[in-house]
């Protein structure tokens, strides 16, 4: 029973860190119609400028600078992507992103090399003791910080005016253009935000118990495309509920890997993508994803 | 009056439209008749004259055919690496350029190509814990079977391929390169786990592609070893791998593709079974990567896991995108290209600026990473500044004063927001 406890509330943690990766995808999935393969990089960056600066300026003001690069190389991405590429198809966007996190990556992973960085964060290695259950403290921090981030973004997206704009671009890109709202903008807006988010789930990703930064935290990022996508992409509920059960599936493996032995080790790194191939199966656009429907 | 319909599933519509005996004609397009022009047709303008073109072609077989006479083994290596990438690439793109379909799991199939060669082809060996199985099955059945099983790998996918579209099937095709990963590293006994496994050579009635038996094999004074053998081999997979792409293409199911990319009502309206075409563009490429994968395991001598990872998947997006989608002639460009940087880049590091070799320590970048950026940035300026890539350059008309047309793309790229209809 301790056990499950704690497996649950890896997983929500794990599942909190998801959701801020996973809103990223759906964010510009809803904006633009590309799915976005280079937000591993941008975690990375997002997390490698945090990881350089937290000794110069302290760790909360490092996150701020960190997100805030990351979100203007989203933007830089976009400006390359959509607008350099306008009215091109939807995959050849996409395989545009590949080409941009080849060259990101691959510049990043110099960058980092073969070290571990650290993240600095105030929680270190601490733990939180609740009766017989033992939790870390980056790991509640990470639950927290997701809940008050998330609820932000989902109070933006319903009242503020880049909320409604960005609902109405995603329903009618040409009505919405008719109504005067500025697509480039709220697009660029929009991967902006997927880029600021990122590079706050890189912390939590390099947070206890993982031993730091380094070149595998952007293929972890990939995890979250399962979470995405077994939600539904064009659904921030979806992408949030997606990531829970992506993270519960992952820390269950993780922590059951013993009486799941039969199913090979490192079980836990492929379980999402299982669970994701078995949604898929009943439901080809997710769980919360719009039908596709056709007018002919 | 306007009809939503879910394209979700499978529309077979018009197979019930008539039931006189007519359903054939209605239910695809009539073939074109003997005399009409070809589908290349439409490019023949641009192209150079008939005679021209065939002398290319010659020259560049016979040079083909001429190369282990006088290049290096390493050369032979590198090309051979690059056939292998040709034909998976070919394969490829009849997928994701013909048919639209975005696929991340080429490496799997060729993983299943390679792994199903070795196992199928070489003898059981070893006790215990590190038995390896094996079927010691004749090498070239094995090659074939390989193939076999690895399109037989791609259908048991095709409830998946078949119904899934866009960036779902992307994102689909990423788990089977995942689970494929894991598949290979928990299967020890056939796969070899995570050191691999060595790949019996290919041998035709006793005469083995290696450097031995016949030993000392010399055509006109050059001694023939094993990857001179095996050039031939690659070269004749790669020539019955252009050739039936072509007829695919242009043939009947070729159009078929081609309309389920540009428009699937209009398709499935056509008379084409959608979750069927689909679901077969799915298992031959499978089939193109299961070849690519063998000739692959011949070539390294050795499989292990790693190399088949999302890495080798983006290698193949980036040699079709390079290469220009939906062109067969394309996609053997960009595979050339993108196979050959890393071996030559590596080749020649001490020469280039800017470059250190693999295992010095120096300040410059490391020819796999050159490689990356040559290959990274290839992708994002071809897509910028040429969408059709190589092969669009090819084929691009010389612009004339006063054509207001815009420029000729081999396919046209579909636009963001499909014309739609408003109800009032």
């Amino acid at each position: 029973m301790i056990k499950l406890t704690e497996t649950v509330l890896n997983g929500l943690a794990l599942g909190s860190v998801y959701a801020l990766i996973a809103l990223g995808f759906v964010v510009i999935f809803k904006a633009s119609g590309v799915m976005n393969f280079a937000h591993g990089s941008l975690l990375l960056f997002g997390g490698y400028v945090t990881a350089r600066l937290h000794d110069a300026i302290g760790f909360i003001p490092a996150v701020l600078v960190g997100a805030a690069l990351a979100a203007a190389l989203a933007g830089l991405v976009q400006l390359l992507a959509t607008r350099g590429l306008r009215g091109a198809e939807i995959h050849t966007l996409t395989i545009l992103t590949i080409g941009v996190d080849v060259l990101l990556s691959t510049e990043l992973n110099r960058q980092v090399g073969a070290d571990y960085l650290t993240m600095g964060d105030p929680w270190g290695a601490d733990v939180t003791r609740l009766g017989s259950i033992t939790v870390a403290d980056a790991r509640i921090a990470s639950i927290a910080v997701a809940i008050i981030v998330i609820g932000a973004f989902f109070a933006a997206f319903r009242w503020s005016r880049w909320g409604l704009s960005m609902r109405s671009a995603a329903a009618d890109p040409e009505a919405a253009a008719l109504m005067g709202i500025r697509l480039d903008r709220v697009r660029l807006i929009a991967w902006c935000v997927a880029g600021a988010l990122a590079a706050l789930a890189a912390v939590f990703l390099a947070a206890f118990p993982a031993p730091g930064l380094d070149r595998t935290t952007s293929q972890i990022a990939l995890s979250a495309f399962p979470a995405a996508i077994l939600g539904g992409m064009d659904s921030a509920v979806g992408a949030l509920i997606g990531s829970l059960v992506i993270g519960l599936t992952a820390a269950m493996a993780a922590g059951y890997q013993n009486e799941l032995s039969v199913l090979g080790a490192g079980f836990s790194d492929v379980a999402p993508y299982l669970v994701m191939v078995l949604v898929l199966l009943v439901r080809p656009t997710g769980l919360f994803g719009s039908k596709e429907l056709t007018r002919v | 009056m306007s009809d939503t319909r879910d394209t979700t599933g499978s529309p077979d519509t018009t197979d019930t439209v008539d039931t006189t005996g007519t359903v054939d004609t209605v239910a695809a397009p009539a073939p074109a008749p003997a005399d009409s022009p070809p589908v290349q047709a439409r490019w023949s303008g641009r192209r150079a004259p008939r005679g021209r073109r065939a002398a290319t072609l010659t020259a560049g077989v016979v040079l083909l055919l001429a190369l282990p006479f006088y290049v290096t083994s390493f050369w032979l290596q590198t090309g051979l690496f690059a056939m292998a990438a040709v034909i998976g690439a070919i394969g490829l793109n009849l997928l994701s350029g013909t048919t639209g379909q975005l696929s991340l799991g080429h490496a799997f199939f060729l993983a299943v190509g390679a792994y199903g060669y070795v196992w199928l082809a070489a003898e059981p060996s070893g006790t215990g814990a590190g038995s390896l199985y094996g079927l010691g099955l004749p090498p070239v059945l094995a090659f074939v079977l390989a193939i076999v099983l690895a399109g037989a790998a791609g259908g048991l996918f095709s409830p998946i391929s078949g119904r899934l579209r866009g960036m779902y099937l992307g994102i689909a095709t990423l788990a089977l390169v995942f689970l494929g990963h894991h598949m290979m590293l928990n299967a020890p006994h056939v796969t070899g786990g995570f050191n691999g496994r060595s790949v019996p050579p290919l041998d035709i009635f006793g005469f083995s592609f290696t450097d031995t038996s016949p030993d000392g094999l010399a055509v006109l004074g050059v001694p023939f070893g094993g990857l001179e053998r095996l050039w031939y081999v690659g070269l004749a997979l790669v020539a019955v791998a252009w050739l039936a792409a072509r007829n695919i293409l242009r043939g009947r199911p070729g159009r078929a593709l081609g309309a389920v990319r540009d428009s699937e009502v209009a398709a499935a309206v056509m008379g084409v079974h959608l979750t069927r075409y689909r679901a077969s563009a799915f298992i031959v490429s499978s089939m193109y990567a299961g070849a690519a994968g063998a000739l692959l395991a011949l070539v390294f001598k050795r499989v292990v896991p790693d190399h088949f990872g999302l890495l080798l998947s983006i290698d193949y997006l980036a040699m079709i995108v390079i290469g220009g989608l939906g062109s067969v002639g394309g996609a053997a460009c960009g595979a050339v290209f993108v196979a050959l940087i890393p071996h030559l880049l590596t080749k020649y590091a001490d020469d280039l600026p800017l470059l250190t070799a693999p295992g010095t320590t120096g300040s410059g970048v490391s020819p796999g990473d050159a490689a990356r950026y040559l290959y990274g940035t290839a992708i994002v300026l071809v897509l910028i500044f040429a969408p059709g890539g190589l092969a669009g350059l090819a084929h691009r008309r010389p612009r004339r004063k006063g054509d207001g047309s815009p420029r000729t793309r081999r396919f046209p790229l579909r636009t963001r927001t499909a014309p739609k209809e408003h109800t009032p």
